[in-house]
């Protein structure tokens, strides 16, 4: 699919989806779509996105992005779902972990290192540190060692 | 008391003839501090649960707070062992953000360090291969080729592992007089070399006993895990970087991309081996070619990109190595996200390793070549 058709395709899903094109298509869209646009993306012929290459968490202070890289090997297309969380207090967003298996290691890496919940994740633990642990890469993080913060 | 709760779980999870053990953190054959909690029925294995964050240190947090070109460093000590790989992925996203053409030299330089790295770092995992199964030998043989390689790099940059050979628009310092000489000697030896490789491991009866149907991995399961490199490669998934998203002129190599399809440890084995003769012959092609000229473009002493995203990517030794920047306009990046190999190919240890022996195990870790501090960051 061209970026012309996969954006037709995004709109005819989720009408309010906004398009963004750097080197990849961005769409931007509220977190509680994204459970549904991923399932049409990873199950349609047409799209067929079955290899997510990369998944990671931005914070940008007001909310959270929650980001995937997606590419379909058969048509050799890929998009970047941005998925929004306004949410600071109790972010949570859907899991994927069910279409592409790599998500349920990254997405506990999300959970562990910004706090974003994973609703139906099989087992939701922090990957790297300890549960007193704050989350680090928030912006609002304060660490005691000197080291990251100038 | 929560710690207590946990282990009162835990006993009561198992039945009378099955057990948990705990392979690593330090156990010989992780590579690392990676520690593995194996759950057995007699010698069968039921689950494989990683326990990650021994040598989590953060490094995506501390990019945040460096500059451009100092968090190029940083990413040496990711998966150490394609150190320079590494550098170069982070360089090409630089690059990428300042719309700064890289000198055809560098581009070369940059390809004749980075298959010189791939054949260090497979030859080690040749000989870790070996010493995993049983095989002490081999070690000594692997480690023979890769001093060659690593005396060539000293030579060229000063380190032997982590290189810092990249710099955002080229390499540092252009390459030693002897380059050329002492990789041709290298190659010369590396190839009169190569059929000991295949004696003492490849066709070994014992070998091919532990690796054959061992840990296999379908293809559909080696997309959905989002494995790359040798491991997705061995299960007959098409994948190699330098020829989806042909970078730094490997456009213009002839070169395959090696696949097997039989998806066990000895596919995985095969694969690694084959990819050392197509690297030489990468290096056989372009080291009487390096083009004349400036080994570093011109930038700026303090880089700022612009608002942006931006996102590169590379073939390390492991597989596919994923650097995404967010810029917001300074001089420091906003969010820095490595998108390691290993991370990836890990999370498929489970479904190769249920049902296996423990024996298994250790050529199922042999073969994923996990590199722990690119898993951790």
């Amino acid at each position: 699919m061209t970026t012309e058709e996969l954006k037709t395709f995004i709109s005819q899903k989720i009408p309010e989806a906004v398009f963004e094109e750097t080197q990849f298509l961005n769409v931007i869209i509220d977190a509680t779509h994204l459970r549904n646009l991923a399932l049409a993306l990873h199950d349609d012929a047409s799209t067929d996105f079955d290899y997510l290459f990369c998944l990671s968490g931005v914070d940008w202070k007001d909310f959270f992005y929650v980001v995937y890289h997606l590419t379909s090997r058969n048509h050799k297309h890929t998009v970047v779902l941005k998925s929004k969380i306004t949410d600071r207090i109790n972010p949570e967003i859907e899991t994927v972990s069910d279409l592409w298996k790599t998500a349920e290691f990254h997405e506990r890496e999300v959970f562990d290192l910004f706090g974003i919940k994973f609703i139906n994740h099989p087992d939701l633990r922090r990957l790297f540190l300890d549960d007193s642990w704050g989350f680090p890469l928030r912006k609002d993080y304060k660490d005691d060692v000197t080291i990251v913060s100038l | 008391m929560s710690l207590l709760d946990g282990l009162v779980t835990e006993a009561s999870a198992i039945t009378e003839d099955e057990m948990i053990i705990n392979i690593g953190p330090q156990h010989p054959s992780t590579h690392g501090v990676l520690h593995l909690k194996v759950k057995l029925q007699g010698e069968t294995i039921l689950d494989v649960e990683p326990h990650l964050g021994y040598i989590h240190r953060s490094i995506e947090k501390m990019c945040e707070a460096s500059s451009y070109r100092n968090f190029i460093y940083l990413t040496s000590r990711m998966d150490y062992l394609s150190a320079h790989m590494n550098n170069q992925a982070c360089s090409m996203a630089v690059e990428m953000g300042l719309q700064v053409e890289v000198p055809q030299r560098a581009k070369v330089i940059r390809i004749l360090m980075s298959e010189l790295t791939r054949l260090a770092s497979h030859t080690l995992w040749w000989g870790a291969m070996g010493l995993d199964l049983g095989a002490i030998t081999p070690f000594f043989i692997g480690f023979r080729d890769r001093e060659e390689i690593m005396d060539i790099f000293e030579e060229t940059c000063g380190a032997r592992l982590t290189m810092n050979y990249n710099v955002p628009g080229g390499v540092m310092i252009d390459l030693h007089s002897n380059f050329q000489k002492r990789v041709k000697t290298f190659l010369d030896n590396f190839k009169k070399h190569l059929p000991e490789y295949d004696e003492l491991l490849t066709g070994n009866i014992i070998f091919q006993n532990r690796t054959k149907g061992v840990g296999f991995l379908s293809t559909a399961d080696a997309i959905s895990f989002g494995c790359s490199g040798p491991v997705a490669r061995g299960s007959g998934v098409s994948c190699d970087v330098r020829k989806w998203y042909p970078y730094d002129g490997y456009e213009a190599v002839e070169f395959n991309e090696c696949i097997e399809t039989s998806g066990d440890c000895y596919a995985r084995y095969m694969v690694r081996m084959k990819e050392m003769v197509e690297s030489a012959k990468i290096l056989e092609h372009w080291i009487d070619q390096i083009p004349e000229g400036d080994f570093q473009a011109k930038t700026k002493n303090v880089i700022k990109l612009p608002k942006g995203e931006f996102y590169s990517r590379v073939e390390t030794a492991r597989g596919e190595l994923g650097v995404y920047i967010i810029s917001d306009g300074t001089a420091n990046p906003y969010r820095i996200k490595f998108r390691s190999p290993n991370f990836s190919n890990l999370s498929a240890l489970k479904q190769m390793a249920v049902g296996g022996k423990i024996g298994d195990l250790v050529a199922i870790m042999a073969t994923l070549d996990l590199v722990i501090p690119d898993l951790d960051r």
